[in-house]
């Protein structure tokens, strides 16, 4: 330059000298904040984090995400009740994003590819006893041996899958399904005994040399009511249904069915019946808003042909028939009875109640404590002796699959951390992504992908599965669809919009970083950011 | 129109980059090895429309020409907070004369390489809207008019800005600047009949004129890239927000370019040869509250003493730009 | 090659003969003779490589210019009068950021009223603009100067302006010596601009400027110019010794040696001024003659040393500082001050006014018996001034000075001849 004309004439990109950084007074920065569906999964899964590598394409590592917290994807696209979906703040753009079929579609995929678990890096030595084979002892079982434990299941049954089998029906999980997804835990070199009742979990314990246990012996007790009959006989409880609907010989329901409960179970027995040639009916003692039944799932039902008899209790069930007294809601929405009866035709009434914990195998084990019939477990999930854990349906919580595979896997950090004489503290929630942090003007309009439906009738005849899956195309189209509330997909916005260039773009799966130096603190980034991974602070003057 | 037949759904072909996208599906701003052409350290306030779409449309064409370019620059915003001695922003040859002939200035910077045989190297030249509808219109005019091998990219924020926001044939009816002050009986910019130089440019039947904003940079490359392939006079009209000078909150500025094409206040469109060939559609209609309101400058027209009337002037305008350009689609189809 | 030739034919063929890359061209009356011949070698590609450009305005074609220089072509245009001032912003900026552009410009007066004739009004108005101004006496040093001005602007990186007189040169058939391209190439060299628009060394060109650096810019812009004091006597030898003439230099004296009453004079008017003072030396008078040649840079020192030996000096000029004088006479004072030299101003020519023998040969004699007022305005007709004058004197609206006037000439031609 020194020959260049004084001042008039500078050298390219000299600018670098001036620090534009010290006019900000705020300070953009990045964060991850939890998505509401991460926030919403009983199962604790980083459903944004697989969807991630979904979105590429690469789905066996997005199957490899989602197991880190869940071992069975496949079943759980079928069955989990995808609180994700209803807390989705694509739900709030167009409908949200159909996380539970690509979770499914994964986990089929990984069924049909022979996908295996990695193996442990290092083994520990010590021993932990699962009890109950159900999906929270299948969930504690796979993450304590992907920890490197060695790993025993006893279960009662001579099946493996807890209530995953004998709660529901084929037509909503087939049972190949389940049988693949336990085998590939199995093949992890966890230990299965069938037939195995542990009576006495101390003594089994002690005879196993184990040092920790994790009791999921789910409940499978049928809840009686107190109906005036002349022959009980016809009257029996949903769990022994569905479990009876497992074995060779279908249970003798005859053609009129009434099944009592308002619950996913009762309409699981319903359709079950509907599917075996019967006429069912429930009855329920209130509205259709106030049952506990997934709303699609009695919209399903209905379609399908199961009625559906609202504010009715059985007062009286005698062979053949049995007597119904209708109710009304009173001003608290509680049912009151109004005296005014019906009779109604009855082979035989399905009690779908709910189920009670078989406590047996806890007998004199100090420090238990006992309440509502399920165990009381402290935060840690552990019971009241150390070293004996529990989770699933024994334990105070909801009762569904995804909640159980949750327990098993919160319950083996603490088993882990416990072994090992320490404790396991969860890492903070980070704050929550609400649709408010989006810019959704960066998303495109896409409607969800409708899965395709068998048509009524075959679904109304056989135990053929009712939803079918996404294939590759549309399990792509949905997992793109996916907002990636408070986490960053590398859209290069921030890096596109910055009007001082103070964005280093730091290469794929990297992300990005502030140039303070150069950054005025405008905030473009922040609003322009589609998923809200970046905000604002205050600047310290 | 930006010619992106693949659709994300996560990211649409709205966001700077995709991770999902084929290197040359991506955009030359989401590269890491962009040239931003306009280094940190400019003086431009924060949020700054014009340094921004002054680095998408000029590490576009460095792109496109394979990094042969020359810039001219027109006086103005553009030029002070990129080259205040000592130091210079710009990364590629750059010159600045004057506030009115920076488009006779770029068509002799043409005629030199063209004599000196260097074809490969391409001249874009670029001011603000004073410099461009205004002191600069009749230079630009006698450039279009012999077709000189020339893009001229004009970035427009509605106002004299470097001055200290005067009004410029760019700026919108009603608006509040220096010198329509928001007073008396017709408070703010005056209800004139405009000026669309993109028009007066399509006029000249120069090979390609195009509208384009800060918001939708895809958009905005494609165009300058197609620009860059042809020879000739051509002329880019750029929407940059103004913070200072509209009153907008600095994070607002891409937000307000995107209302100014939503309402149909902006009008993006591409002709060639005086032939409008395609527009961008409005995707999601807005009324013209939406984009007045975030700005100052139109402040008065709402509140105690409002002006109805004047918002409805307003939204006319919109209006009649939506029937004109056609920016409205019935299948809502957007590019 | 002589040739009897048209003083633009001619300029435009000594332009051709330096290469000139980049051609500005925007009509203007008296320089349109000039590009209208060079566009027409560049369209029969006898000009070659050359862009021709027709642009819409002259700060077009200076802009043009500014662009095609700063990218490293050899660049010309030329303008007068209006024009001139029309592009004016952009004269300053080319000199500004060192652009060695040349410029003809025929000169011309400025309106208004509009006037298309001779005088020196339009590039003395741009005298402070940093271009440096050569003034061509003849069409033969008109050619001559064009082709040194070319080397002068590009070995100093400044832009210059060649000055010949509207009409009296640039339409007058003269004979003139044209050299060979060979005799041209073998004077000039190719142009190696000191900076220029690269992409492979990028640079930023016209950067604002502050208070910080501003003043240095400046003084650097006039020590281009001091230095062209030394250049330009040096270039005149050199072409000297190529084409075998003497032409340029920075100022050039004739009968000068004893003489007591100097005129000092630029442009074609020297001819005249000459034919004058022959005939007053053949009477006896100690008289001699000062051309400048190079009006900016502005050579004292050798104006000085023309002078000093004299008794009295009249600066003759072709223009007028309204409300002071002479612009020249100020330059001219300057030089010689503390010589207690006696120095008078005469304003002549202006809007085309014949200069002719007879007024200077009574200009002169005044001068010599330092009769003159300090400011002689030449050949003006008082009798139409001063009857304006007692006329808005009477009648704040007395109408347009410009229709009065020639209300009157008529009036007063009527009463003379009628």
């Amino acid at each position: 330059m020194a020959n260049k004309p004084f001042a008039i004439t500078l050298k390219p990109g000299t600018s670098l000298n001036n620090l534009t950084g010290s006019w900000r007074s705020e300070r953009p920065v990045y964060l991850d904040r939890l998505p509401p569906c991460n926030n919403a999964c009983p199962a604790g899964e980083n459903i944004q984090g697989w969807l991630f590598h979904a979105e590429s394409g690469d789905y066996e590592q997005a199957w490899r995400v989602l197991v880190q917290d869940n071992p069975l994807p496949a079943a759980m696209g079928r069955v989990c009740y995808h609180p994700c979906e209803t807390a989705c703040n694509r739900g709030q753009l167009d409908t949200s994003v159909g996380i539970n079929s690509v979770e499914r579609f994964l986990g089929d995929e990984a069924i049909k590819r022979g996908w295996k678990f990695d193996a442990p890096a290092a083994t520990t030595g010590k021993k932990v006893l699962v009890v109950g084979a159900g999906p929270s002892g299948l969930s504690a079982a796979y993450h304590l041996a992907r920890m490197g434990h060695q790993v025993e299941i006893q279960e009662a049954g001579p099946l493996a899958g807890g209530m995953m089998r004998f709660g529901i029906p084929k037509y909503r999980l087939p049972r190949d399904v389940l049988d693949a997804e336990v085998q590939r835990i199995l093949d992890l070199g966890v230990t299965l005994k069938y037939d195995s009742k542990v009576a006495n979990i101390q003594q089994s314990m002690k005879d196993g040399g184990f040092d920790a246990a994790f009791l999921a012996v789910g409940a499978h007790i049928g809840k009686r009511a107190m109906i005036p009959a002349g022959d009980a006989s016809h009257i029996v409880d949903a769990v022994s249904v569905l479990r009876s609907m497992e074995g060779e010989d279908k249970p003798m329901l005859g053609r009129k069915v009434v099944v009592y409960g308002g619950g996913n179970t009762a309409i699981d027995v319903a359709r079950s019946v509907k599917r075996m040639g019967g006429e069912p009916i429930i009855v329920y003692r209130r509205t259709r808003d106030k049952a506990p039944a997934h709303d699609f799932e009695i919209e399903e039902a209905l379609q399908e042909g199961v009625m559906i008899k609202w504010l009715s209790t059985i007062k009286q069930a005698e062979v053949g028939e049995i007597t119904v007294e209708k109710m009304e809601l009173d001003e608290k929405g509680f049912p009151q009875p109004t005296g005014e009866f019906e009779k109604l035709e009855a082979d035989s009434v399905v009690l779908a109640l709910g189920q009670d914990v078989d406590l047996s195998l806890l007998e004199g084990v100090p420090g238990l404590e006992v309440k509502d019939g399920v165990v009381q477990v402290a935060s840690n999930m552990m019971t009241g002796f150390a070293g004996i854990f529990a989770g699933g349906d024994m334990v105070p919580s909801e009762r569904t699959v995804t909640v159980a595979v949750g327990h098993g896997k919160k319950a083996a950090r603490h088993i882990d951390a416990w072994l090992r004489g320490e404790s396991y503290e969860p890492a903070a929630k980070h704050e929550i992504a609400e649709y408010k942090n989006l810019n959704t003007w960066y998303y495109s309009d896409a409607h969800k992908t409708v899965r395709p439906m068998l048509d009524m009738i075959r679904r109304q005849t056989s135990f053929d599965e009712v939803q079918g899956g996404l294939d590759e195309t549309n399990a792509l189209f949905e997992a793109r669809r996916c907002l990636s509330c408070g986490n960053c997909f590398e859209c290069d916005n921030c890096y596109g919009v910055c009007p001082d260039n103070a964005v280093i773009k730091l290469g794929p799966g990297k992300g990005f970083e502030f140039k303070y130096d150069y950054c005025k603190g405008c905030g473009l980034c922040v609003e322009e950011c589609p998923c809200g991974s970046i905000k604002m602070v205050p600047e310290d003057i | 129109m930006s010619l992106q037949t693949v659709k994300f759904y996560q990211t649409g072909t709205y966001t700077v980059g995709n991770r999902l996208l084929g290197p040359d599906d991506r955009s030359v701003q989401s590269g890491e090895l962009r040239s931003n052409s306009i280094n940190s350290g400019h003086r431009a306030c924060q949020g700054c429309g014009e340094a921004l779409g002054a680095r998408y449309a000029i590490d576009a064409a460095m792109a496109e020409s394979n990094n042969q370019l020359i810039a001219v620059n027109a006086t103005g915003c553009l030029e002070v907070f990129s080259t205040p001695y000592p130091e210079s922003s710009w990364q590629l040859p750059w010159i600045h004369s004057l506030f009115g002939n920076a488009a006779a200035v770029a068509t002799g910077v043409a005629a030199a390489l063209k004599v000196k045989g260097k074809t490969d190297v391409r001249v874009v030249a670029q001011g603000g809207d004073g410099g461009t509808t205004d002191i600069g219109f009749g230079c630009l005019s006698g450039m279009f008019e012999r077709n000189d091998d020339v893009l001229y990219i004009c970035y427009d924020n509605e106002a004299y800005m470097n001055t200290g926001v005067q009004r410029s044939s760019a700026t919108p009816p009603t608006a509040r600047t220096a010198t329509t002050m928001p007073v008396g009986k017709e408070p703010g910019n005056v209800f004139g009949q405009g000026k669309s130089v993109p028009e007066i440019a399509m006029a000249h039947g120069i090979p390609y004129v195009a509208t384009a904003t800060v918001a939708d940079l895809r958009d905005l490359e494609y165009k300058v890239r197609k620009a860059m392939k042809m020879h000739g006079a051509r002329y880019i009209h750029i929407f940059v927000p103004c913070p200072l000078g509209w009153g907008s909150a600095s994070h607002d500025t891409i937000k307000l370019a995107r209302l100014a094409k939503e309402t149909g206040m902006f009008p993006v469109f591409e002709a060639e040869h005086g032939e409008v060939t395609s527009v961008l559609k409005i995707r999601n209609k807005q009324p013209i509250e939406e984009y007045l309101k975030p700005q100052k400058r139109f402040a008065h027209l709402f509140g105690k003493h409002a002006h109805p009337e004047m918002v409805a002037h307003l939204q006319a305008i919109a209006d009649r730009n939506i029937r004109k350009y056609g920016l409205l689609d019935e299948e809502k189809a957007h590019g | 090659m002589l040739k009897q030739i048209e003083g633009s034919k001619a300029v435009a063929e000594a332009i051709a003969l330096c290469r000139p890359e980049v051609i500005c061209a925007y009509p203007i009356s008296p320089q349109t003779h000039i590009v209208e011949a060079l566009g027409e070698m560049v369209k029969s590609e006898k000009l070659t490589p050359c862009e021709f450009i027709n642009v819409e305005s002259e700060f077009a074609a200076m802009s043009v210019a500014i662009g095609s220089s700063a990218a490293g072509a050899r660049s010309y245009t030329a303008t007068a009068s209006q024009g001139l001032l029309f592009m004016v912003e952009a004269v300053y900026n080319a000199a500004g950021l060192g652009l060695p552009i040349v410029m003809t410009v025929a000169n011309r007066a400025i309106g208004a009223p509009i006037n298309i004739w001779n005088d020196h009004s339009d590039s003395l108005s741009q005298r402070d603009s940093g271009w440096m101004q050569l003034f061509a006496e003849t069409n033969q040093e008109a050619v001559d100067l064009h082709i040194q001005a070319f080397k002068l602007a590009e070995e100093l990186s400044m832009p210059i302006m060649v000055c010949m007189d509207g009409f009296i040169l640039t339409h007058a058939f003269e004979r003139v010596d044209i050299p060979t391209q060979e005799q041209v190439d073998g004077y000039l060299p190719t142009f190696d601009p000191r900076q220029s628009l690269d992409p492979k060394e990028p640079i930023s060109i016209g950067a604002m400027v502050g208070p910080e650096a501003f003043m240095e810019v400046k003084y650097l812009a006039h020590a281009k110019q001091m230095q062209a004091l030394e250049l330009i006597p040096q270039l005149a030898a050199e072409f000297k010794q190529q084409f075998g003439r003497e032409s340029g230099g920075l100022v050039r004296t004739y009968r000068a040696e004893d003489a007591e009453t100097m005129i000092v004079a630029m442009g074609s008017v020297l001819g005249t001024v000459k034919d004058t003072v022959d005939e007053m030396r053949e009477q006896g008078h100690k008289i001699g003659v000062l051309g400048i040649i190079s009006y900016r840079p502005f050579p004292l020192q050798e104006v000085r040393a023309a002078l000093v030996n004299c008794k009295r000096f009249v600066v003759l000029e072709k223009s007028l500082a309204v409300g002071m004088g002479g612009i020249v006479a100020t330059d001219v004072r300057m030089a010689v001050s503390g010589t207690g030299l006696k120095g008078f101003t005469a304003i002549a020519g202006l809007g085309g006014r014949n200069i002719t023998k007879a007024s200077l040969h009574k200009l002169f004699l005044e001068a010599e018996q330092e009769k003159l007022e300090p400011v002689t305005f030449v050949d003006l007709d008082w009798e139409v001034v001063n009857k304006q004058l007692e006329r808005e004197k009477q009648n704040r609206h007395s109408g347009p000075i410009a229709e009065n006037i020639l209300y009157d000439k008529g009036m007063s031609t009527s009463a003379k001849f009628g």
